[in-house]
């Protein structure tokens, strides 16, 4: 059943398993020492981040296609939230019906390893067809608007995002020490672990803002310790999870770290302009699904393409 | 049993993950009849959405009240509302002076059932709120203890609109409101049961929908 898992793998997601046991532990731990205080967002932070990692790692021990699977539901849920979240058109029904379809049909190119199809099918045919859909319809007022916000849409929450499931299907050969769910599990890991370490870095040592526009509680020292923390853990388990070579794996942790941020504050910015504090209420203590992978938004294309040139 | 199924392989799984619901204030939810649940109406999927919401095991108490006139109007329909949904079918003409059109409902509420009721009185225009009928004052002031709570539900006029067949998913408010109860005269509980809707509209973000 563990045929496509490599043992390093294995041992990355017990690593996973060992901090969250952590994560619990002290979150009971503070709760008992200091019961005067409020840990209800934190504690519920961390049990969605118990169902968020428990799915995720049951898909990728599963099998490929369910990994996929996993994938294709992320981006289905991330669009669907994007589109309640904005400004769209009652003319435009049928033609949001067909950005949903996409979905499917993206996830069976990754799927069938159709590279060219893959990377075509959003930038290329739908940017063409959603567009000409709209005209059938005939409503003209808000086009601009509609096309572009809808474009946007499928190429953040599906195009991008279907990369982390295009490292599943690459050739396993050229990565024995991790395979494609090595690749996955790197790319995962460090987004999500950069986003704590950034947050952490902010909390602690945070002075100078870096964004206060889009972002107030941003600082520099949060997101320069979040860049080395990160980086410095690329290096470290880039020999067990991925082809990378020492120095390449300097490149992919600077690369996950400056655009795991810039992914976070892309959202944030989507956010302000709506007016919204959370994208959504699906996971409880982190708000919406777009509030936790928008940094893999950008770094599921930047490190995939990273690879796929260096190695593929 | 037709209806339990029916709730557990297509209601379920098409509320919980094509749909997605987003609740807030959950433990309003009456958990045990009589009770009545008011809501704004825009799409067919507001009942299926309120149903799955009240407890599993009250499912074939749970009583949509529903226009005679609709779903009624041919055999398969009437069959689907009457022994899937349990709908009260609601005379919207009333046709003679002694007919009652509430005392289906007044004896569903004496049995321990839990209504759901659209004072709008139909599913209007998408995402518009429309005026409230006053039928659900009667049956207030006929069972003066029933706890009413009144639901504002965003979201599911975009998904499957009056005239519509396809559904394109959208997340979907359910914003739950304190209990009512009659308030002694009829302007007043009206007043007070439209300001709890529009109230609870307040709490949520809604993006333009033109």
């Amino acid at each position: 059943m563990l045929s496509h898992i490599t043992p390093s793998v294995l041992a990355a997601l017990g690593g996973v398993l060992g901090i969250l046991v952590v994560a619990s532990l002290v979150s009971a731990l503070l709760k008992r020492l200091h019961p005067d205080k409020n840990y209800t967002e934190l504690i519920q932070r961390i049990r969605s981040w118990w169902i968020m990692i428990g799915i995720f790692s049951g898909a990728i021990l599963l099998s490929r296609t369910a990994s996929i699977l996993f994938f294709a539901f992320v981006s289905f849920l991330a669009l669907k939230e994007y589109l309640s979240l904005i400004p769209t058109r009652r003319a435009d029904r049928r033609v949001l019906f067909w950005a949903y379809a996409a979905i499917p049909f993206q996830y069976y190119w990754v799927h069938e390893q159709w590279y060219g199809m893959f990377i075509i099918f959003i930038p290329v045919y739908l940017f063409l067809l959603l567009p000409m859909r709209m005209v059938i319809i005939g409503e003209t007022k808000d086009f601009l608007r509609a096309a572009g916000t809808l474009h946007w849409g499928l190429m953040t929450m599906v195009f991008s995002l279907s990369h982390a499931a295009f490292f599943l299907v690459l050739d396993g050969a050229r990565n024995p020490a991790g395979g494609g769910a090595g690749l996955v599990l790197y790319l995962i890991f460090l987004t999500q672990f950069n986003d704590v370490a950034q947050y952490v870095w902010g909390k602690l040592t945070g002075r100078h803002k870096i964004i206060p526009k889009v972002s107030p509680n941003k600082t520099w020292e949060g997101f320069l310790g979040g860049v080395g923390t990160t980086t410095a853990l690329a290096m470290i388990l880039a020999p067990h999870l991925t082809p990378l070579t020492l120095v390449e794996s300097l490149g992919a942790g600077l690369l996950i770290a400056l655009g795991g941020f810039i992914g976070d504050v892309t959202i944030s910015a989507l956010k302000r302009d709506i007016g919204v504090k959370d994208s959504g209420s699906l996971l409880p203590g982190h708000g919406g699904i777009l509030d936790r992978i928008d940094s893999l938004t950008y770094t599921a294309p930047l490190l995939f393409h990273f690879v796929y040139y260096l190695h593929y | 049993m037709l209806q339990q199924l029916f709730f557990a392989l297509i209601v379920r799984p098409l509320v919980l993950i094509v749909i997605g619901l987003n609740i807030r204030h959950r433990e309003r939810i009456p958990l045990k009849g009589p009770a009545i649940v008011v809501s704004n109406h825009n799409s067919h999927l507001d009942t299926l959405v309120l149903m799955t919401l009240l407890p599993w095991p009250m499912l074939r108490q749970l009583r949509p009240v529903a226009a005679k006139d609709y779903f009624l109007r041919n055999r398969i329909l009437a069959w689907f509302a009457l022994h899937i949904m349990h709908i009260i079918p609601l005379e919207r003409e009333i046709l003679g002076r002694h007919q009652d059109p509430l005392a289906p409902c007044s004896e569903a509420l004496k049995n321990g059932d839990i209504l759901i009721l659209f004072p709008e009185g139909s599913r209007g225009d998408p995402e518009q709120m429309g005026k409230f009928k006053t039928g659900i004052a009667h049956l207030a002031k006929r069972n003066p203890d029933v706890p009413i709570a009144p639901i504002f539900l965003h979201g599911l006029g975009k998904a499957l609109p009056k005239g519509e067949a396809l559904l394109v998913p959208f997340f979907c408010d359910v914003f739950v409101g304190k209990p009512l109860q009659w308030a002694g005269d009829k302007a007043n509980f009206m007043t007070s049961l439209e300001s709890a809707i529009k109230a609870l509209a307040e709490e949520g973000h809604r993006p333009a929908w033109e």
